[in-house]
C-alpha cells in the first residue's frame, strides 16, 4: 500500500512514527516487546529466522530485522522505542543505534553530541526550503555536510 | 483544599538513570549535568510537597503497541519500576496517591477529558529519573506519593499542546476540590530537544530550546499554539514530548516566579532542560516553605551551561 503523503514526510532523515506506520509495524514492535523476556531473547539468538516465524511480519520486515537496518526498520512502521530492544538483544547501547542510523561510528557520533549536536540548519526541510519555521531571521548558509542528514 | 504550589520540568534521559545507577556522578561528563540539580534537590528538600503529579511518557515498557492510551492516570497503591532490558532500576517502589487519584479521574472526566484509568502500571525512565533528579536516590522509599500521569508522545499524534495545557487546568481544577489540605507539585518530564531515530537522530536546538522555556515561564500560551510539524522539525522527532511539559503549565497560575532554570548539552542523545516554576498566588504561597523570605527576583540563581 502506498503511503499517504504527510507534512513531516518534509522532515529529512525523519520517519515519523505515526498511526499509519503503528498499523504497518505492529509485528515488527510486537516482536521487539517480545525481546523483554530473558527466555524469548535466548530463543530469539539460538535461530532468528524461525523465531520470527512468530509475527507477522512481510517478507521486507524480516529481511529489515535480520540485516539490522534500523532506518528501514522505521521505515516499514518499526519504533525506535521497541527498536531498541532488539539493540540492547544484541548488546548495543542506543548510541551505538544512532550512530549506526546515521551512517557515522559511535566514535564520531559520540564527538557530535558532545561539540552540541547535530546542527538544525540544513535539516529542516527536504523540499531545501530551509527557512525557521518561526520567521526568526534567515537560516544561516546551508549546514556543513558533515551535520546534514542524509535520506537514504 | 489541596493546592498546586509549583512546577518542575525535567527531561528524563535514560542514560541519566544508568549513570545514577552505576555510580558514575562523578565523572566529569556526568558531573555536568547533576550538578544542574543540586539546588533543585535543596529547594525539593525544603519544599517537601505531600504529593507529586508526575506526566512522563511510557517506552514501551508498560505499554506495546496494544493499547496506546492518550492520557493514562495511575490510579493505584503502588506502581514498581518496569525492567527495561537491565532488570528493574534499583529504586525504592513508586507508593501511588489512589485517592487523590480517583478524584483527579472523576473530576476531569466530567471536564471532558476522557483519561483512561490505570489500576496496574509499572513506570519506567520517564517517570523515575525526574525523581532521582529531585529527590536524590532514597534507600528505602521516595518522600512522597506519586501519582503518574502517562502521556502518548510515543505514536503520532500525541495530544496538542493546547489540550495538554488545558488537562493542566483541569488537573488544577480537581486539586484544588480536594477535600485534604496537601500541597503539591506537579512535574512535566521529557525533552528537550532531541532526535533519536533515522538519519537525522542527533539533532540538538538549542535556540529554539531556550525560547521554549522562556516562553514557558512568561508566554506559556503562546507555547499552546506550536503545531506538531514544527516541534518535530526544530526539537527532533522525539522532542515533541515536550507538550507533556504544557500540562504542568495549565496547572499553575498564568504569572509563576521562575526560582530556577538549567540548560546543557548533552546527556546521551538528549539536551537536558531544567525548571522550576513556583505559584505565587496567596494559597499556595501561605504554604509554600521555599518561597518564606525569598521574595527576590532568584534567576540569578540559574545555571546556563551550554552556549
Amino acid at each position: 500500500m502506498v503511503r499517504r503523503r504527510q507534512e513531516y514526510d518534509d522532515i529529512p532523515g525523519t520517519f515519523v512514527f505515526d498511526a499509519e506506520r503503528s498499523r504497518q509495524g505492529y509485528g515488527i514492535n510486537m516482536f521487539c516487546m517480545s525481546l523483554m523476556k530473558e527466555e524469548n531473547r535466548k530463543a530469539f539468538k539460538a535461530d532468528e529466522a524461525e523465531y520470527l516465524k512468530k509475527f507477522q511480519l512481510t517478507d521486507e520486515q524480516r529481511d529489515a530485522i535480520l540485516k539490522r537496518d534500523y532506518n528501514r526498520m522505521l521505515e516499514l512502521g518499526g519504533n525506535i522505542y521497541f527498536a531498541a530492544k532488539l539493540g540492547a538483544t544484541d548488546g548495543h547501547s542506543f548510541q551505538h543505534l544512532a550512530a549506526v542510523m546515521t551512517g557515522s561510528s559511535q566514535q564520531d557520533y559520540a564527538a557530535m553530541m558532545l561539540a552540541g549536536g547535530r546542527s538544525v540548519e540544513g535539516n529542516r526541510s527536504r523540499s531545501a526550503k530551509d527557512k525557521q519555521a518561526k520567521g526568526k531571521g534567515k537560516a544561516k548558509s546551508q549546514s556543513k555536510s558533515k551535520s546534514t542528514a542524509k535520506r537514504k | 483544599m489541596a493546592t498546586i504550589i509549583a512546577g518542575v520540568g525535567s527531561s528524563h534521559v535514560p542514560a541519566i538513570g544508568a549513570a545514577l545507577d552505576n555510580g558514575k556522578t562523578g565523572e566529569p561528563y556526568w558531573k555536568r549535568v547533576f550538578s544542574g540539580f543540586e539546588k533543585s534537590k535543596e529547594w525539593m528538600a525544603k519544599t517537601k510537597p505531600d504529593v507529586a503529579i508526575v506526566v512522563y511518557n511510557d517506552h514501551a515498557s508498560a505499554f506495546s503497541v496494544d493499547v496506546i492510551p492518550t492520557f493514562a492516570l495511575g490510579c493505584a497503591a503502588e506502581f514498581p519500576p518496569a525492567d527495561e532490558g537491565w532488570g528493574p532500576r534499583p529504586v525504592p517502589v513508586i507508593k501511588g496517591h489512589p485517592e487523590l487519584a480517583a478524584h483527579i479521574a472523576q473530576s476531569v472526566i466530567l471536564d471532558e477529558f476522557d483519561l483512561t484509568i490505570v489500576n496496574k502500571m509499572e513506570v519506567d525512565h520517564g517517570l523515575t529519573v525526574p525523581l532521582n533528579l529531585l529527590f536524590g536516590q532514597p534507600r528505602n522509599a521516595w518522600p512522597c506519593p506519586v501519582i503518574p500521569l502517562a502521556v502518548n508522545v510515543v505514536m503520532y499524534p500525541p495530544p496538542t499542546g493546547h489540550r495538554c495545557y488545558m488537562l493542566g487546568k483541569a488537573i488544577r481544577k480537581a486539586v484544588e476540590s480536594y477535600r485534604e489540605d496537601l500541597r503539591v507539585v506537579i512535574f512535566g518530564t521529557g525533552g528537550l530537544s532531541h532526535q533519536i531515530s533515522g538519519p537525522r537522530a542527533g539533532l540538538i536546538n538549542s535556540k529554539w530550546d531556550k525560547a521554549f522555556l522562556d516562553n514557558l515561564s512568561k508566554n506559556p500560551k503562546k507555547l499552546t499554539r506550536i503545531p506538531h510539524v514544527e516541534y518535530m522539525r526544530e526539537a527532533g522527532a522525539e522532542g515533541i514530548e515536550m507538550v507533556m511539559w504544557l500540562i504542568m503549565r495549565g496547572a499553575l497560575d498564568d504569572n509563576v516566579q521562575e526560582v530556577y532554570r538549567f540548560y546543557t548539552v548533552p546527556a546521551s542523545n538528549t539536551a537536558v532542560g531544567h525548571i522550576i516554576l513556583e505559584n505565587r498566588g496567596r494559597a499556595s504561597r501561605k504554604h509554600s516553605a521555599a518561597a518564606k523570605g525569598k521574595q527576590a527576583p532568584r534567576r540569578k540563581t540559574s545555571h546556563r551551561l551550554a552556549a
